[in-house]
């Protein structure tokens, strides 16, 4: 059984004017693989409760990005009010299907839509962290360069870990592919890979559909969706 | 023992006696679905009752639609904690459709294309007490909320007001329905707060 | 395009509260189709007064979770088998301090 931890909040880092990462000290944290995803009770004084899901971001503590959904219940006291020395309670790591050991041989391909990046940053960091050569490729689909998250550490090199965005509705200048939705070109070409998909979850079917289009066997495909809306 | 978090308020609570205990005011109209939505044709559409003694009464949509309806204005909980008040339908009342039914059952399972179940006692089903709901403040009824026809039955909780009604079936026993054979309450009474089946 | 449901995946922390292996891992034979796959790519409908995965084959239910304040209760019927992965291989599913499970 898994029961749920106090966190607390230590450290928060603004990735884009939308979205933030926040660090917990969780006393007693049994560590993760990357691609877990925690639960997180908000219980306010009156006893009201809410609970969420949010993938962890980094290879080791509790590190969460949320993006702010306006006019969401929990996502804007996340980015917006919480201050570090507050507390919530928090429930994992849980999720042992779309996850990545360092010790996985096959090259992989990573997708993600959006704030899916999150889970596929933590498989990035983590085989950095492990100094495993595993081939990465990373196709990072975001609607515009306000809404990328990570952008200076995607931005640096590493070794073995390719990326690329794909701007869907705006790209900044000089950005050598228009913007468009993700297209087969975008993924292609076909290279043997355990496939990781992430992000809401239209962008998920779509971007599966590519991949099983380009020859990957749907056996090796991983995804996670988001809800409809997941404030 | 919960650790409360400073600061978080969470979704506003609503002050009204018209609330039900453990029921916060809803301002949208959440979309809750234990499945994909069905989308049916209204010429393949029909509602049926069906007795225990084995006889059928159907109804096509134009059939349906042609008899008198009612416009409640009603207020609706549901178990998830949200309610809403005053809001308007138009449908048929089951007093209409009862008419020339003959049962001594009672018990009523309702169902609904995709395969969502639900029981109530016939008698919550009469007496002005429920409706077969084809449209929600002025407009036809989505499929998202049910549509083309939903069962309302406002004074239970709204899981018992099923979306993409089918047809009812009487019988002399209770049979509990999806969400009652899966730990909500058999009856559902909002104002009692019976929500699961230990409640 | 259907677009209202989650993967499994969602299962896998209600899943955790009942179970020391993580069920969401496991493998799971429809019971309607006879489909089998991971738990973890189920089609999760959240929005609704309890979790009720579906087959992503024949849109059959596989499983309903629904928890209220002192219990949960599970219903499986959907599921001819699970086939549960058992061992150390592991570690971040693993987490057996027991403690009591909070309520909401």
């Amino acid at each position: 059984m898994t029961r749920w931890r106090v966190a607390r909040l230590v450290k928060v880092r603004d990735e884009n004017p939308s979205a933030r990462t926040l660090v917990f000290d969780v006393p007693g944290w049994p560590g993760h693989l990357a691609g877990q995803h925690v639960d997180v009770k908000l219980t306010a004084e009156d006893g009201y409760s809410a609970r969420r899901s949010y993938s962890l971001a980094g290879p080791e503590g509790v590190e969460l990005t949320v993006q702010r959904v306006p006019d969401g219940e929990v996502s804007p006291y996340l980015t917006l009010d919480m201050e570090p020395g507050d507390e919530l309670e928090l429930r994992g790591p849980v999720g042992g299907w779309f996850v990545w050991r360092p010790d996985g041989p096959a090259p992989v391909l990573l997708v993600a839509g959006g704030a899916g990046i999150v889970p596929l940053m933590a498989m990035v960091r983590a085989r950095r962290a492990a100094g495993a050569d595993t081939p990465f490729r990373l196709v990072y689909a975001v609607r515009s360069p306000e809404r990328l998250y990570y952008a200076d550490e995607l931005a640096r090199p590493d070794p073995g870990v390719s990326v690329s965005l794909a701007y869907t509705r705006r790209a900044p200048e000089g950005h050598p592919r228009p913007p468009g939705r993700l297209t087969a070109a975008d993924l292609g070409p076909y290279g043997e890979a355990d496939c990781y998909v992430c992000g809401p979850t239209g962008f998920v079917e779509a971007a599966a559909a590519l991949l099983v289009e380009l020859g990957h066997d749907p056996a090796r495909i991983k995804t996670e969706r988001f809800g409809p809306t997941g404030d | 023992m919960s650790t409360f978090t400073r600061g978080f308020r969470g979704r506003r609570r609503g002050e009204d006696d018209r609330l039900p205990p453990g029921q916060y005011l809803a301002e949208d109209f959440p979309v809750l679905s234990a499945g994909p939505t069905p989308h049916v044709p209204l010429d393949r559409w029909e509602f049926t009752i069906d007795t225990e003694a084995g006889q059928t009464h159907r109804w096509t949509w134009r059939e349906l639609t042609a008899l008198p309806y009612e416009e409640p204005a009603v207020d609706i909980h549901c178990v998830t904690s949200w309610s809403k008040l005053g809001t308007t339908w138009r449908g048929v009342s089951l007093d209409v459709l009862f008419e020339d039914v003959e049962t001594t059952a009672d018990y009523a399972l309702v169902h609904s294309y995709g395969g969502y179940t639900t029981n109530l006692p016939l008698d919550d089903l009469l007496d002005g007490k429920a409706w077969i709901a084809y449209r929600y403040e002025g407009e036809d009824l989505t499929p998202s909320h049910g549509g083309p026809a939903r069962l309302l039955v406002p004074h239970l909780y709204f899981w018992k007001s099923a979306k993409w009604v089918r047809g009812i079936r009487l019988l002399t026993e209770d049979w509990p329905g999806f969400w009652e054979t899966a730990g909500y309450h058999n009856y559902g009474d909002p104002w009692r707060e019976q929500r699961y089946a230990d409640d | 395009m259907q677009t209202d449901h989650l993967d499994g995946n969602a299962l896998a922390g209600p899943l955790a509260e009942i179970f020391t292996a993580d069920v969401s891992a496991a493998v799971s034979r429809c019971a309607t189709c006879g489909l089998t796959g991971p738990v973890a790519a189920l089609r999760v409908y959240d929005r609704a007064p309890g979790l009720v995965a579906r087959c992503p084959g024949c849109e059959e239910v596989v499983l309903r979770l629904v928890r209220g304040p002192d219990a949960a209760w599970l219903d499986l019927r959907g599921a001819v088998s699970l086939r549960i992965p058992l061992g150390g291989a592991n570690p971040g599913a693993v987490a057996t301090d027991g403690g009591a499970a909070g309520g909401g």
